[in-house]
């Protein structure tokens, strides 16, 4: 009965999402109030019967429900209560009614915090909204139905992947889906926006916050993919460059120059044309990252099995939405005159700069990830881009962005002097490069070319920012009197721009000396990686829920200290599966990890050792991220009402924040 | 003397030899880091280069995973029906290998026409087969029964 009931509700939302993407959108054309007024109701509507749809899986997953073809799948008896709601979102048609839902939380979040936006435009952004919803739950409904029953019923069920039997797991698509999901409201502030030719400061107001929430998700959901692979999959990289995964990457490195774009767009008026085609192809990304990863075109560890109408569905729905909003942008963007003037040297254009080193990096990972799968259409060979490709192409692309994003701040809008900004960095700069091979040399004894490079740019971008934040704050009276003249956004952008340099140390230190054994190791040997003695003591077996498992303990010593780690090799009952559980004793400086491989002759194991450090600091420059994400959207400036934020106009706004 | 527009041409002109060479140095890389795919016949006929680097897929063939004592190499078949080829790889395999188990490896043919892998992959769950795998064999009529049926889930 539960399932039945989520299938009519899904067949509802899809009728509220009819009536939102129809109706608004005619009434705003046309002028009409009463058709207009239907887009509210229908939004908060649709998120309610998606609510109660994705509440009935969720329900037939926790009563163990068999005689649901997606629950007999996904799920088994023995599976924790924990993981069976974490399996409602474990494969297919799951994780695309939860994308519908993420979709519909969004919409009625539109609707909430929405009074001051006009009522054509609300209609307008509603309207697109629910067409985009309309081509999801068509989908669903068509090709992924996720309440199909089952008969004859099995006895049991099929389990969850046990790779996905893991709290990273659980959380990160959710995340993620927030992130994508969240672009389609700067997508469809863009399409109203350009429909209603009302493409000014106020629209890039209104979008920023949305836009930013967004970034921080898929920021968010990337940096617990990243970790996840990291003490999950046992190879102990934390980025495969796998195709997947850059198909998170490449929104992302959209979206970050959507949030450039956009604040040039709302202090200055300039770059309107382009911060709508960013929004555009930010969107279009996430629903190309979806095409990717469900169509199972792909070798990865994401390519779930699939069928290929389902991703053909999805590359209409993809072509629909690329091409109906790139039609609609020749239309209008025409008419759109951007009214700013601005010098050569400028912020403006610095960070035009910076959009597009940022959109050629997503455009070269593009190549690397659409090439073999064209090839491969046309019958040319099939070939696949190994990862050295995306690391050359990717830190010549990165080093600009870095040096960039420190000087950024210090420029002035509208005019700057390249003269005052090399004299304020006239000890920063050498201090920069010294500090690098100063770090590299000293500390860790090497005269490493890469190392030196990484380490100086990580030390300049975080020195940069806490100098230009050092500026503002000498701009008052006291320091503190300083520090409360700040707007929030300020602190977002210093807590961001932080985070990257971080991430840059964690990147560049792991990579260049984690060290790394692969031996085989019978209980009592014990093997010497970078100091630190690894005394293999022994396995035994122990028994989980849905599991059985060998468990070695290690002992690991240095300068007197010990410490136990416990890796294991799990064997899961129903998917007859074997699992590799890493051991990971985390610290700020290093990472020991111990992974087990497997059983040898005569006790022995292959083992896995490494030593890696300060690979932490890579999730920890990415929590920066999301906080600065967070501090900026707090800003009262977005949430004041659109009369009081006319009332400050551009200029004054501009001089405030820089 | 610089005018405003000289200016705005030389910034165009630097901008264009910024975006050129990215382009040079992603093509470069491009190349370099291509792998093609090759089935274990078309090795077997000598299709595949020599020095080179590739991907070849197929089936682990039963019986034939040998491991040396006292080391981590391992000797292996995969084949994809009509053939079959030597692989060696020092390391440790994925979890997912095992006989009969759809695998990729990467390497290169050496000397012997034994395949020199410096990466095995087997991935996601026992049922899934790398798409080249399963298309190469379903071309020999080697697909085992059940795997239509999984695909239809």
């Amino acid at each position: 009965m539960i399932a039945e009931f989520g299938h009519i509700a899904l067949v509802m939302a899809l009728l509220m999402a009819l009536l939102q993407g129809t109706f608004p959108l005619m009434g705003a054309s046309q002028g009409v109030s009463i058709w207009m007024s239907v887009a509210k109701p229908a939004g908060r509507a649709q998120f309610l019967f998606l609510l109660a749809s994705f509440g009935a899986l969720t329900a037939c997953f926790v009563n163990n429900d068999f005689s649901v073809e997606y629950v007999a799948r996904n799920s088994n008896s023995a599976l924790p209560l924990y993981y069976r709601i974490a399996a409602v979102w474990g494969s297919h048609e799951g994780s695309m009614l939860l994308w519908a839902t993420i979709l519909g939380l969004w919409t009625a979040a539109v609707t909430v915090f929405s009074r001051s936006l006009s009522e054509d435009f609300l209609a307008r952004v509603l309207g697109v909204m629910g067409l985009v919803s309309v081509g999801i739950l068509l989908f669903i409904l068509y090709t992924s139905n996720p309440f199909e029953r089952l008969a004859p019923a099995p006895p049991d069920g099929n389990d969850l992947n046990p790779l996905l039997q893991d709290f990273g797991m659980t959380v990160h698509p959710p995340m993620l889906y927030m992130g994508y999901v969240g672009l389609s409201v700067a997508f469809a502030f863009a399409i109203a926006a350009l429909l209603g030719g009302s493409l000014d400061s106020a629209w890039a107001r209104w979008s920023r916050p949305w836009t930013l929430v967004a970034w921080t998700f898929l920021t968010g959901g990337i940096t617990l993919g990243s970790w996840w692979a990291y003490y999950e999959l046992g190879w102990g990289g934390w980025w495969f460059w796998d195709p997947v995964e850059n198909a998170s990457f490449m929104p992302w490195l959209v979206a970050t120059a959507l949030i450039h774009s956009l604040a040039v767009t709302e202090k200055r008026g300039a770059f309107k044309t382009w911060t709508v085609l960013l929004a555009i192809f930010a969107f279009s990304l996430s629903l190309l990252g979806t095409f990717l990863v469900r169509s199972g075109v792909l070798t990865s560890v994401h390519a779930f099995a699939s069928d290929p109408t389902r991703g053909l569905f999805i590359l209409i729905l993809l072509a629909i939405v690329v091409g109906g909003s790139l039609l609609v942008y020749t239309l209008k963007a025409p008419g759109v005159r951007d009214v700013a003037r601005y010098s050569l040297v400028s912020k403006e254009n610095l960070l035009l700069l910076n959009n597009i080193l940022l959109v050629t990096a997503s455009a070269s990972i593009l190549l690397g990830t659409l090439y073999p799968l064209i090839l491969d259409a046309l019958k040319l060979g099939k070939i696949s881009v190994g990862p050295p490709y995306f690391g050359a192409v990717f830190a010549p692309l990165m080093a600009p962005i870095f040096l960039l994003a420190g000087i950024g701040p210090m420029f002035a809008w509208r005019e700057s002097s390249i003269g005052r900004i090399l004299h304020r960095v006239r000890y920063l700069f050498p201090a920069s490069f010294a500090a690098g091979v100063a770090l590299a040399a000293l500390a860790w004894n090497e005269a490493d070319f890469k190392m030196m490079a990484g380490l100086g740019c990580a030390f300049w971008l975080a020195a940069s920012a806490l100098l230009s934040l050092w500026t503002r704050l000498r701009l008052r009276e006291g320091w503190l009197e300083g520090l409360r003249a700040q707007s929030p956004s300020v602190y977002g952008m210093t807590a961001a721009h932080l985070g990257a340099a971080v991430f840059l140390v964690g990147a560049v230190l792991s990579d260049r000396l984690s060290q790394e054994k692969l031996v085989r190791m019978a209980p009592g040997d014990s093997v010497t990686l970078s100091g630190y003695s690894f005394h293999f003591l022994g396995t035994e077996t122990l028994q989980g829920p849905n599991f059985s498992a060998q468990q070695a303990t290690f002992r690991v010593e240095r300068d007197g200290k010990s410490l136990e780690l416990k890796p294991q090799k799990r064997n899961y009952k129903v998917q007859r599966n074997m699992m590799t559980e890493a051991a990971i004793d985390p610290g700020l400086t290093r990472d020991l990890y111990v992974a087990l491989g497997e059983p040898l002759d005569k006790n022995a194991w292959s083992v896995r050792l490494y030593v890696k450090p300060f690979i932490r600091w890579i999730w920890a420059g990415g929590l920066f991220m999301i906080a600065g994400g967070l501090l900026s959207v707090s800003d009262r400036r977005y949430r004041l009402p659109l009369r009081e934020a006319r009332a400050v106009p551009g200029q004054a706004a501009a001089a405030r924040a820089s | 003397m610089m005018t405003p527009r000289r200016k705005r041409m030389l910034w165009v002109a630097l901008m264009v030899a910024g975006v050129a060479i990215a382009a040079f140095f992603a093509l470069t890389a491009f190349q370099k880091n291509l792998l093609y795919f090759y089935t274990p016949s078309q090795v077997a006929s000598g299709e595949a280069p020599k020095g080179y680097p590739f991907r070849i897929g197929g089936l682990v063939v039963k019986d034939s995973v040998k491991r040396e004592p006292d080391s981590l190499t391992v000797r292996f078949e995969v084949s994809d029906g009509p053939s079959a080829v030597a692989v060696r790889y020092t390391g440790i395999l994925p979890d997912l290998f095992r006989e009969g188990q759809g695998i990729i490896a990467v390497g290169q043919v050496d000397d012997a026409g034994t395949f020199q892998a410096s990466e095995v992959l087997a991935k996601h769950d026992e049922n899934y087969m790398p798409p080249e795998v399963a298309e190469s064999l379903k071309k020999n009529g080697q697909l085992p029964a059940d795997y239509s049926e999984y695909q239809k889930k």
